[in-house]
């Protein structure tokens, strides 16, 4: 499906960009965007270096283990694949725990050990588990506690209350991560039936 | 206000000395344990380099060309018909596909309407309650080489859009 949608939205970006006389926009926004990819994976090597190496730390500690042991429960039932005691589990609990807090910069590298061990847990195959995905969908609509960018931007306009979107926030992430869950739930029952056929 | 405020400040140097004292107190060899964890970042950010840009320059020209526009004009009837402000929709949009474009969307919002206001709460409101899911889906599977994504898209667009419509009810619920 990616594949269509990446075709599709080139294409058809092509094709309305010669209607429309857009054609040297688009030129320009080709190399532009391919650059910025460049540089914001590079401006990502400062963060994974640092968060990647206290994980690490975190990891010969025992530190992962005692979290996952900790919040076992709940983890088990969203990721019944996963052995118990395997570290991909400390690695999905603090990518959680970082996402809640809105530390998108660390919740990055954790989500990424969480997908390797992930991968490793499933053969080391090319294709995404069931496991995988619902990491996904997890890190898609993910509760948030505090919104620290936007908090920041209201208080540089002026709000009155720059806060007082914590609560429709949590909110509307607790709302869509309990959908996110249920249609992750009914994407792999469906995919699971279709492939017992 | 200020308990969040001083929370968020206080987290990150809480969490790294607590790693850091627990490290110690297990016996790790911290310094050399952190040199060593911190090599694989360099190589996992120069491998999630193709995916970023074949992701980044198909977008971009989506939105340069103008069909963006197009297809949120065409839209436009349907948006005014079950009361969603036309003015939150691209930003509903973008957030799935692209997180600093949908962030200049939202204070461009907030500037043009005012942070106090509905669609300044609304924008707020969407910003933060979703993640930008071709970057999440771009870079997590990206980073571990997955090509075969299975049905992981379609949930996590239906999880946006599900944000989306809750994000509306929700803060029409609280603030109108």
């Amino acid at each position: 499906m990616v594949n269509y949608i990446w075709v599709g939205m080139m294409v058809t970006g092509f094709i309305v960009a010669m209607l429309t006389g857009n054609v040297d926009k688009v030129n320009a926004a080709v190399f532009k965007s391919a650059q910025e990819a460049v540089t914001i994976s590079l401006g990502m090597v400062s963060i994974l270096v640092f968060w990647l190496g206290l994980m690490k730390i975190a990891e010969k500690g025992g530190l992962l283990e005692m979290l996952a042991l900790l919040f076992r429960p709940i983890v088990k039932r969203l990721f019944p694949d996963v052995p118990e005691g395997h570290p991909a589990l400390g690695y999905i609990l603090s990518n959680m725990v970082a996402n809640l807090f809105g530390l998108g910069n660390a919740a990055t590298p954790m989500g990424i050990k969480a997908m390797e061990q992930l991968k490793k847990l499933n053969g080391g195959k090319n294709e995404a588990s069931r496991s995988m995905i619902t990491l996904l969908a997890i890190n898609t609509s993910s509760i948030t506690l505090i919104p620290t960018t936007i908090i920041a931007i209201r208080m540089n306009y002026g709000s009155s209350n720059p806060t007082d979107i914590v609560g429709t926030t949590l909110l509307a992430t607790g709302v869509s991560t309990v959908f996110a869950l249920c249609i992750d739930r009914f994407f792999y029952y469906r995919s699971s039936r279709k492939g017992k056929k | 206000m200020s308990f969040i405020n001083s929370f968020s400040i206080w987290f990150i140097p809480f969490l790294i000395g607590f790693i850091l004292l627990y490290g110690t107190v297990k016996k790790v060899s911290t310094y050399e344990a952190f040199v060593e964890g911190g090599k694989e970042g360099f190589s996992l950010a120069v491998s999630m380099i193709p995916y970023l840009v074949g992701m980044l320059v198909s977008i971009s020209v989506f939105r340069a060309s103008g069909a963006l526009d197009l297809l949120l004009d065409f839209g436009k009837p349907f948006f005014d018909f079950i009361h969603v402000p036309g003015e939150v929709v691209p930003l509903g949009l973008m957030r799935t596909i692209s997180g600093s474009g949908a962030l200049g969307i939202t204070s461009d919002l907030i500037a043009s309407n005012g942070p106090d206001s509905f669609i300044g709460r609304l924008a707020s409101t969407i910003q933060g309650s979703t993640d930008t899911t071709f970057y999440v889906l771009t870079v997590y599977f990206g980073a571990v080489g997955i090509r075969k994504m299975g049905y992981a898209l379609k949930v996590g667009l239906l999880a946006d859009l599900i944000g989306f419509i809750a994000s509306i009810i929700v803060v029409t619920i609280v603030f109108s």
